[in-house]
C-alpha cells in the first residue's frame, strides 16, 4: 500500500495526468479535509438570543433526534448552522426570531407564562404534531403562521443536518472521492433486482 | 470628440465567443499557422480557483446557500453554488426583453469556456432524417448526414465520448471511448424499457474513460458539473484555447462586448468592442471573423451591425429543445446496499428516440430521455422534498429519508421544437445596455407540436416508472404548463441559418455568410431545425469543418 497523500498531492497528480490514485488514497485526501465546522456546545450565536438559540437547538433536537443509527440534528450542530445563515441575511433572521417568538406565544396559549422550551416534552410535541402537517392550517387557521415556519424551520435543520459527515454516514453516503474504475457491488444490484419484478 | 482605439496589428481572424464553436475555431486556426484574436466578454477562467471540484458543503462555511445565505431566498446561483462558473439568467447591465405574450428566458455565460465549462456534455449526432426531414416541416439543411459524418468523427476523436455501436438509425453510431457500466437504477430502468420495448443504451457523453489528448482519464468523481480540474469532461477552454494560447498564436481578449462588425467594400475590415472594465470602444482589425458567441449574441451582432442579412433571416428560426421531467420512488432500491455509484457526472444509460416512422403517434418528430437517480452526493435541500412530502418530524422522519436515500428516479424529456413563425428575436429600439449597445427583444412561442410531443413524454415517463414498480411522485404535471419555458433548457438555435438559397438563409453550408465572405457564424445559429439532440457535438463538428473551410480559402486567397 503506498504513502497517504495529501489533497493538494492528489489533485497535482490528477493534474499531471499521473497514474491513477487508489480508492483509498483518495479516500484519505477526502477526509483530511472533511472536518464540521460547527460543533454542538462550543458554538457562540451570531444572529440569535441565547434564548431564541437553545428554542432552536431544541426543534432541531425533535425534528431529527438521534437514534439507534446515529446521532441526530442537535449532535451535530444544526442550530449552529442556521444561526451562521441568519447572521448573512436579515430576511432569513426574521423568520426564524419571527417564528420561535410564535412559538413561545402558542406555547403560552397552553399554560400562561411559560415559553416553549418550558412549557414540558408532552406540550412540546402535543404543539409540534399540529403544526407540523400542512393540512391542520384548514382545522385552526390560527396555526398557519406556526405551520408555514415549521415546514420552512423542518427543511433547514434537515438541510444543516444531511450536509454533515454525520448526515453523510447517516444515510450511507460513499462517493466524492476518485476511483480509477466505475464498477457497481453484485450484492447491491442482486439486492434490488431481486426486490423488482424485472428479474 | 470619441476617441475609438484601433489596433496597429491586423489579425488573420478574430474569434468572437469561446464557447464549443469558438475554442474549436480557435484550436482549428491556430494549430494551421494562424494568428487569431479571440473576444471574450467575461473574464480568463482558472480551473484550480475556479473549479469547486471535490469539494464538500461542509467544506465551506455557507455549505452552499451564498455567501449572503441567498439561496433560501430563491436567489441562488443558477445550477447551485458549487456548480463550475458558467453563466446567468440576468446579468447586471446587460438586460433584453421579451414582447408582451411571449415568455423566454436567456441564460448567457461570461466566462472563457462559456457553457462548455459545466454543460451536461451529452454527445448525440444529428441522425440522416434531421438533416434532409422527411415530412417536411422544416427546411432541409444544406449538407447530409453522409457530408458530416467524418467532422463527427474528428469531434468526436478530439473531445472524447463514451458510447456503444447500437447501429440504430434514429442515433448514428460514432467514434466511441469505451462506455461506462451502468448504475442499479439505470439496470432496472433498462429492463423496464426491455419489456416495452423502448431502447436504452450506454450514454454519449464527452468525458474519457481513456486518457486522450493528453488528458487524464476520468477519476469517476461524477462532479463534471464542477469543472474538472484534469479535464477529463471536455470543455473548450481547457481542451482547445489554453492549448492554443500556448503556441502564442492566439490573443485572448477578455472582458471584450463585441458591437459592431465593421465593413469596408464588402468585406469585415475590422471588429468593435467595448472594453467592460473601462467602457471604452476599441477596434481590432482583421482579415476575417469567426462569430460565435452563442446563437442569440450572435443574432445580436448581426442585427446591430446591419450586415450579413439580406436575407432578413437573421433573429429569426429561433428554437429551444422542449422540456418535461418525471420523477419516481422505486421500493426495489429502498434500502440498497450502500457504495459509490458517483461514475461519470450524469447518466450512465440513456433512452434514444425510437418512434421514427411510427404512423399511431400524434406530433411529428421525436425526443431523447435523460436519466437520473443514485446516490448523489446530498446537499443544501436534497431532501426537502421528502420533508414537504412526508412531514412531520422526529424518527419517522429521518427513518423514511435514510430508506428513500438513492431510491428515486429522474425522466428528463428533450424534443425537437419545429421553427415557427411566433418564435424569433430582433433588437429592441427603445432599450440599450449599460455599454451602449442595443439589446435583443424575444418572440417566442411552443405550437401544439411541443405540447403534444410532451404529453406523450408524460406517458412514457409513468410508464417506465410503474413497470420498474414505482410511483410517480407528486401529481403528474400537466404537459400544457410543465413544458419548460423557452430558452431554459440553454439549446437556443437557428437565429442565422444555413442554406442553398441566399435569398432565404443567411449562411451557406461552410457557415459562412452568403453577403459576406469573411464572416462565419459558428454556433447553433447556423442550425435549420433543432433535432432531439443536444447542440453542443454538432457545433464543435460544423466549427471545425467551417474553419478548416476558412483556412483553405484565406491561403487560396479567396477570403
Amino acid at each position: 500500500m503506498s504513502e497517504p497523500i495529501s489533497r493538494r498531492d492528489w489533485m497535482t497528480r490528477l493534474a499531471a495526468g499521473a497514474a491513477l490514485v487508489t480508492a483509498a488514497e483518495a479516500q484519505h485526501a477526502h477526509e483530511s479535509v472533511a472536518r464540521e465546522k460547527h460543533q454542538a456546545g462550543s458554538y457562540q450565536p451570531k444572529a440569535l438570543t441565547p434564548h431564541e438559540y437553545a428554542t432552536l437547538e431544541k426543534l432541531s433536537d425533535l425534528i431529527i433526534p438521534a437514534d439507534e443509527h446515529s446521532p441526530g440534528a442537535l449532535e451535530a450542530g444544526a442550530a449552529s448552522f442556521i444561526d451562521f445563515l441568519c447572521s448573512l441575511n436579515t430576511d432569513l433572521r426574521d423568520i426564524f426570531t419571527g417564528g420561535l417568538l410564535w412559538l413561545d406565544t402558542a406555547a403560552e396559549g397552553g399554560e400562561a407564562g411559560k415559553t416553549f422550551l418550558e412549557s414540558g416534552p408532552a406540550d412540546q410535541t402535543a404543539l409540534l404534531d399540529k403544526i407540523a402537517f400542512r393540512k391542520n392550517a384548514a382545522v385552526w387557521p390560527e396555526l398557519d403562521p406556526g405551520i408555514q415556519f415549521f415546514a420552512f424551520c423542518r427543511r433547514l435543520v434537515a438541510d444543516a443536518y444531511y450536509t454533515t459527515p454525520t448526515g453523510y454516514k447517516e444515510v450511507g453516503y460513499m462517493g466524492n472521492s476518485g476511483m480509477a474504475h466505475f464498477s457497481v457491488p453484485k450484492e447491491a444490484l442482486d439486492y434490488a433486482l431481486k426486490r423488482s419484478n424485472l428479474v | 470628440m470619441l476617441q475609438i482605439i484601433r489596433s496597429p496589428q491586423v489579425f488573420d481572424v478574430v474569434v468572437i465567443g469561446s464557447g464549443a464553436g469558438g475554442g474549436t475555431a480557435v484550436k482549428v486556426l491556430t494549430d494551421r499557422g494562424f494568428n487569431v484574436a479571440l473576444l471574450e466578454a467575461g473574464p480568463m477562467l482558472h480551473p484550480e480557483k475556479d473549479f469547486k471540484e471535490h469539494v464538500a458543503p461542509y467544506d465551506v462555511d455557507h455549505r452552499g446557500a451564498g455567501a449572503h445565505a441567498e439561496l433560501y431566498m430563491g436567489r441562488g446561483r443558477p445550477f447551485g453554488y458549487f456548480q463550475a462558473p458558467n453563466g446567468y439568467w440576468e446579468i447586471p447591465g446587460e438586460p433584453y426583453t421579451v414582447a408582451e405574450g411571449s415568455q423566454w428566458q436567456w441564460f448567457r455565460s461570461r466566462i472563457l469556456g462559456g457553457r462548455t465549462n459545466h454543460y451536461g456534455r451529452i454527445s448525440l449526432r444529428f441522425a440522416d432524417y434531421d438533416f434532409q426531414p422527411e415530412d417536411g416541416l422544416s427546411d432541409p439543411w444544406p449538407v447530409t448526414y453522409a457530408e458530416m459524418s467524418p467532422w463527427y468523427d474528428k469531434a468526436e476523436g478530439f473531445m472524447g465520448v463514451t458510447g456503444t455501436k447500437e447501429g440504430l438509425r434514429t442515433a448514428p453510431d460514432g467514434n466511441f471511448l469505451p462506455p461506462i457500466p451502468p448504475r442499479v437504477h439505470e439496470t432496472l430502468i433498462q429492463r423496464a424499457c426491455g419489456k416495452l420495448n423502448i431502447p436504452c443504451v450506454p450514454s454519449r457523453m464527452a468525458m474519457l474513460t481513456k486518457p486522450l489528448n493528453g488528458r487524464a482519464a476520468c477519476h469517476y468523481c461524477g462532479q463534471c458539473g464542477r469543472g474538472c480540474r484534469t479535464a477529463s469532461a471536455f470543455t473548450s477552454s481547457q481542451a482547445m484555447i489554453f492549448p492554443a494560447m500556448e503556441t502564442g498564436k492566439v490573443t485572448v481578449i477578455n472582458g471584450a462586448m463585441a458591437r459592431q462588425l465593421i465593413a469596408k467594400d464588402g468585406k469585415v475590415s475590422a471588429v468593435s468592442y467595448i472594453e467592460k472594465s473601462t467602457r471604452t470602444e476599441k477596434q481590432i482589425r482583421c482579415r476575417a471573423v469567426v462569430v460565435a458567441a452563442s446563437c442569440c449574441e450572435s443574432a445580436r451582432l448581426l442585427l446591430n451591425s446591419k450586415i450579413a442579412n439580406s436575407s432578413g433571416q437573421v433573429g429569426r428560426n429561433l428554437t429551444d429543445s422542449t422540456g418535461y421531467a418525471m420523477t419516481g420512488y422505486i421500493p426495489a432500491l429502498s434500502g440498497l446496499p450502500r457504495h459509490n455509484a458517483d461514475g461519470i457526472g450524469g447518466m450512465h444509460l440513456y433512452i434514444p428516440w425510437w418512434l421514427y416512422g411510427d404512423k399511431g403517434k400524434d406530433f411529428p418528430r421525436g425526443y431523447h430521455i435523460e436519466l437520473g437517480g443514485g446516490f448523489d452526493m446530498p446537499q443544501l435541500g436534497t431532501f426537502a422534498g421528502q420533508c414537504a412530502r412526508h412531514e412531520g418530524y422526529g424518527k419517522a422522519l429521518k427513518q423514511k429519508i435514510r430508506e428513500e436515500y438513492g431510491a428515486f428516479v429522474h425522466f428528463s424529456g428533450r424534443g425537437e421544437m419545429i421553427p415557427n413563425r411566433n418564435s424569433w428575436c430582433e433588437i429592441d429600439p427603445e432599450k440599450v445596455d449599460a455599454y451602449g449597445i442595443p439589446v435583443l427583444r424575444f418572440h417566442f412561442k411552443w405550437s401544439d407540436h411541443e405540447i403534444r410531443q410532451v404529453k406523450h413524454m408524460e406517458d412514457t415517463f409513468a410508464s417506465i416508472i410503474e413497470t420498474m414498480g414505482g410511483q410517480v411522485v407528486g401529481a403528474k404535471p400537466d404537459p400544457t404548463r410543465a413544458i419548460s419555458t423557452g430558452g431554459t433548457i440553454i439549446h437556443e438555435a437557428g437565429t442565422a441559418k444555413m442554406g442553398k438559397d441566399p435569398a432565404t438563409s443567411v449562411l451557406n453550408s461552410y457557415c459562412q455568410s452568403h453577403d459576406v465572405k469573411n464572416l462565419f457564424v459558428t454556433d447553433a445559429a447556423p442550425f435549420v431545425s433543432q433535432p432531439d439532440k443536444n447542440v453542443t457535438l454538432s457545433i464543435v463538428a460544423f466549427s471545425w469543418r467551417a474553419s478548416e473551410y476558412l483556412a483553405e480559402e484565406m491561403r487560396k486567397g479567396n477570403v
